[in-house]
């Protein structure tokens, strides 16, 4: 596993062998930072198997037999039902969608031209970048309905979509100030050279202002990705089979005390593992782009 | 200013023009006419307005008080359709401004393509043929962050162009460049002025504006204070704050 990211990383440094220093800096930093993670988890898992030998006797499995045995679980859910890690990387993949597509609208919608506008969308923003997100996730759990009927035809809202929309929704807030704070980041000789060739609001913001905002707003924007995958398992508390309640089912019914540190363990390494590498790709673009805007 | 130059027809029109930025009054009654065809001058210290006034003119700036005219048409007028005004006047900025995502051609092409939805291969025949005109041959695909600022600057005028605008308006066009490259874009521009194209010049380029100007107008805190061809203003002026200032940059 460290020979591969070790690899992965070369690889990406190849790409821009400009950054010498900065690919330089990942490459060494990588494979030791990841030597630290496997290395806690290694004295997790030893500690535990001290442990559970000191304590039990013969007929229990060793601790990473058991986690090898529940690990397909954790990670892909209860066979032919949709749950686990997957899911949890599903609920942030689509939670980004949603939140970054209506962020968007509401980005615009903060440097609206028409005052009843703005303020609209900056009550929005505040209020969603405000709020606790585990009490948002309650909130639409509780609002939401469990089915929805259109034209007779009644479709189930399952649990995993709603909690989806109540992550999405300081998502959407936050990539609206990245968007805010992008379009006003360029230059104002920008709009103006616009204007005075006769483009509208609108196209100079889609055509000339948004496509320099791209490459600045590509950085937060991955932070908050990042930020969101590791929110996922707050989805747990509203009885969605993510990774963190098969953990949890996991350790219910092994009713082993030495099997929670290893357990805990090992689902914090899936998210590390998926998180870590976007930490350290997301510094290397901030690190590219900030050489030249 | 009362006695204000009278033109056959005016192409813009400037009247009484008042122009506030808060409690600092930036234009303080302006009035002159600039003929078809005619380049003219406006020169005078920093922040008396001539940039502002610019600005006036293709209504990237409103007015409080007055009139300009372009082709006829009222720019300080709520109803006014300000792209359409835009299309008639082209400007280009001190800062150049190019837009940094594009190549050189692509921005001479965007405005044509998206403003005036004209076809693209009629519009980049028209760029290329602008590129070369602004001697910028073999720099249609760079991008403006590898060209030089007086190429940054060609570029621009070139982008102006494309829009075959009939007024060109130039905001201090060399006051960003260093003295060697500051020539070939005055080169540019005088070919333009040659050309017939009726062009305002902000400038602090005196030399320029006595040879190419046909006209200069030398503004002080919001007013212009002298104006005349550059063979009486340059060698005659009688004010004693045009004197002043000539005296100070020639």
């Amino acid at each position: 596993m460290t020979a591969t990211r070790n690899h992965v990383s070369v690889t990406s440094e190849g790409v821009a062998p400009a950054r010498g220093e900065s690919g330089y800096m990942a490459a060494a930093f990588t494979p030791k930072m990841l030597a630290g993670a496997f290395g806690l988890v290694a004295v997790v898992v030893l500690a535990g198997e001290a442990w559970a030998q000191l304590n039990s006797g013969a007929g229990q499995a060793g601790i990473m037999t058991t986690l090898w045995k529940w690990t397909p679980l954790i990670l892909f859910g209860p066979k032919g039902e949709f749950g686990g890690f997957v899911l949890n990387i599903v609920v942030s993949f689509l939670a980004m969608a949603i939140g970054t597509i209506s962020g968007l609208v509401l980005g615009l919608g903060l440097i609206s031209k028409f005052g009843p506008v703005r303020s609209v969308a900056w009550a929005i923003t505040q209020f969603f970048r405000n709020s606790p997100w585990l009490v948002l996730l309650f909130f639409v759990m509780l609002l939401t309905p469990f089915q929805i009927r259109i034209l007779g035809l009644s479709i189930p809202l399952p649990a995993w979509l709603k909690a989806t929309v109540g992550l999405a929704l300081p998502i959407m807030a936050n990539i609206a100030e990245i968007v805010r704070g992008a379009v006003n980041s360029i230059p104002t000789g920008q709009w103006e050279s616009a204007e005075s060739l006769a483009f509208s609001r609108l196209q100079t913001l889609w055509r000339i202002i948004l496509p320099q905002c791209v490459k600045r707003m590509i950085p937060p924007w991955m932070n908050w990705y990042a930020i969101l995958t590791m929110a996922t398992p707050l989805i747990s508390i509203v009885g969605v089979n993510d990774a963190m309640t098969l953990t949890q089912d996991a350790l219910a019914s092994e009713q082993r005390t030495d099997l929670l540190m290893p357990m805990y363990a090992l689902l914090l390494l899936f998210f590390f593992v998926y998180c870590y590498p976007i930490a350290r790709w997301t510094i290397r673009l901030e690190r590219k782009y900030a050489v030249r805007i | 200013m009362t006695n204000a130059w009278t033109p056959d027809q005016p192409i813009v029109s400037i009247k009484d023009v008042h122009k506030s930025f808060g409690p600092i009054e930036v234009l303080k009654g302006v009035s002159f006419n600039v003929r078809k065809g005619e380049v003219v001058c406006i020169i005078g210290p920093s922040g008396s307005g001539k940039s502002t006034l610019l600005r006036c003119i293709n209504a990237l700036v409103p007015i409080e008080k007055g009139s300009i005219t372009v082709e006829g048409q009222e720019v300080h007028d709520a109803a006014l359709d300000k792209l359409e005004l835009r299309k008639k006047v082209g400007m280009v900025f001190q800062s150049y401004n190019l837009f940094p995502h594009k190549t050189a051609l692509e921005n001479v092409m965007m405005a044509p393509i998206h403003v005036l939805k004209r076809p693209r291969e009629e519009v980049e025949a028209q760029a290329r043929r602008l590129i070369k005109k602004v001697r910028l041959e073999g720099k249609e695909d760079a991008y403006p962050g590898e060209l030089s600022g007086g190429q940054q600057q060609r570029v621009a005028i070139a982008r102006s162009l494309a829009m075959n605008p009939d007024i060109m308006l130039f905001d201090e066009v060399t006051a960003a460049l260093d003295p060697e490259t500051v020539k070939e874009v005055l080169v540019t521009i005088r070919e333009l002025a040659e050309e017939g194209m009726t062009c305002m010049l902000v400038t602090h380029e005196m030399g320029f504006a006595r040879e190419v100007g046909d006209h200069i107008y030398f503004t002080d805190r919001g007013i212009i204070v002298e104006h005349g061809p550059p063979a009486t203003f340059f060698s005659n002026a009688s004010d004693p704050r045009t004197r002043a200032f000539l005296s100070q940059i020639l």
